[in-house]
Formats: C-alpha cells, sequence, structure tokens
C-alpha cells in the first residue's frame, strides 16, 4: 500500500517536471525559464526523497540539501544576470 | 546603475553559514557516509560564490585576502607530505592507518591519516574553483 502510494507520488512529481520542462522550452520571455528550471530543482529534491523512500536508504539525504543550495545558488545568478548584465561586479558604487 | 540588493544581502549573511556548515559537516562525513573532500570544497567555494554574487570582487578580496593559486599549491603540498609521511614508518608511500583516541569532551573518537589527504584534496578543489571564477569574474 505504501509502496503504491509512493509510486504515485514519484509519477506525480515526473509529471510535474515535465510540465516545467515545457515551460522551459515554450517560455515567451526569460524569467520564466529562471523560474520554471528553480520549480524543476524543488521537484527534483521531491522526487529524490521519494526514491530515497522507495529504497529504503538515508544515503541520499545530502543530495537533497545539496539541490536545495544549488537550485538557490544557480536562481540568483541566473537573476542577476538577467537584471545586470553581469554577474559578478568588480566595483559595486 | 543603481541598484538595491538589500534581500539579496541579508539573505546571504544567513544562507551563508548554513552552507559553510554543511561543508564541513560533508567533509568530515566522507569517510563512512557520502561526502569527502571534493564535495565539501565544492560546497564551500559555492558558499564564497554566494557571496560573489551579493557583493562584489573587491569586498570579497578586502574580507578573504588569500590568493587563491596559494591554497591550490598549499593542498598538493598536504597532499604529497601525508604521502611521503608513511615513509618515516618504513611503510610504502601514502599507506594509510588509523587508530582510535579518547578526548575529554568528545569521548572515542577514529581518527585516520586519511583525512590529512582530504584536507589537501580539500584545499585544492576550493583554490582552483575560486581561481577559474576570480578569473573569468574579472572582465577584462
Amino acid at each position: 500500500m505504501t509502496d503504491l502510494l509512493l509510486q504515485i507520488s514519484a509519477v506525480i512529481l515526473a509529471v510535474s517536471i515535465f510540465i516545467a520542462v515545457y515551460r522551459v522550452a515554450k517560455g515567451p520571455s526569460m524569467p520564466d525559464r529562471v523560474i520554471a528550471l528553480d520549480n524543476i530543482g524543488i521537484n527534483l529534491i521531491s522526487l529524490v526523497a521519494v526514491v530515497s523512500l522507495i529504497l529504503e536508504t538515508t544515503a541520499f539525504l545530502e543530495v537533497m540539501l545539496l539541490l536545495g543550495i544549488l537550485a538557490f545558488i544557480g536562481t540568483v545568478a541566473f537573476s542577476k544576470f538577467i537584471e545586470k548584465g553581469v554577474v559578478i561586479e568588480r566595483k559595486r558604487d | 546603475m543603481k541598484s538595491n540588493d538589500v534581500i539579496l544581502q541579508t539573505a546571504t549573511k544567513f544562507v551563508l553559514f548554513i552552507i559553510l556548515a554543511f561543508s564541513v559537516y560533508m567533509f568530515f562525513n566522507g569517510h563512512h557516509e557520502p561526502g569527502g573532500g571534493f564535495i565539501g570544497g565544492l560546497m564551500t567555494a559555492s558558499a564564497l560564490v554566494l557571496l560573489l554574487l551579493a557583493y562584489d570582487i573587491e569586498m570579497v578580496r578586502n574580507i578573504l585576502p588569500v590568493d587563491f593559486k596559494l591554497v591550490t599549491a598549499a593542498g598538493l603540498l598536504t597532499a604529497v607530505g601525508t604521502g611521503l609521511g608513511s615513509f618515516l614508518f618504513g611503510v610504502p608511500f601514502l599507506s594509510q592507518t588509523f587508530d582510535y583516541f579518547t578526548f575529554p569532551v568528545l569521548g572515542e573518537l577514529e581518527l585516520a591519516t586519511a583525512l590529512l589527504f582530504d584536507v589537501g584534496v580539500y584545499l585544492v578543489v576550493i583554490g582552483v574553483t575560486l581561481t577559474i571564477i576570480q578569473t573569468i569574474g574579472e572582465d577584462q
């Protein structure tokens, strides 16, 4: 029963990632794509959590934290590039 | 262009220490569980990248006046030094050993010489990553 629920939730998460991939490909503007990529990252964290429950292991717990940190840093870098044109400034005035 | 990044900078001040603590945890976790010098060094480097994103290169140079090429060299020297240290005990190059020690507060700990080699990997990864990013980040 729990196994079936976990598999159903994994499928739902995969479908939501697929919809976000559609938004990345179709998105008319650049911020749409960045938000969709952030969405994919967060859904991937949930998918890793569900998969680690299915496999009954705790070896993937660090992967979830790692994905959260990397998704945050990547989104910040993309947003800064869209807003200012540079990612790392030499001297902020 | 005048801009106001107060939310990003305030969030960075808190998130930075969480990422650094996580990287140290990953570094010391590497002997028995997933983790190790490579991923620990990458997480420390990504914490410093977040600092570079929220502030600028000059400020990061002021608060961290380190030449990262020297960090790479120090890491390589540490790794080679742990290999050469095994000659002191008359065993082949890069032989590793471990033992259990009892500390006053922490209790019994397993200390392995592989940790010293991991320190070298950690320093090399931080040095190479930040050298690449700072070199690319300077736009002339």
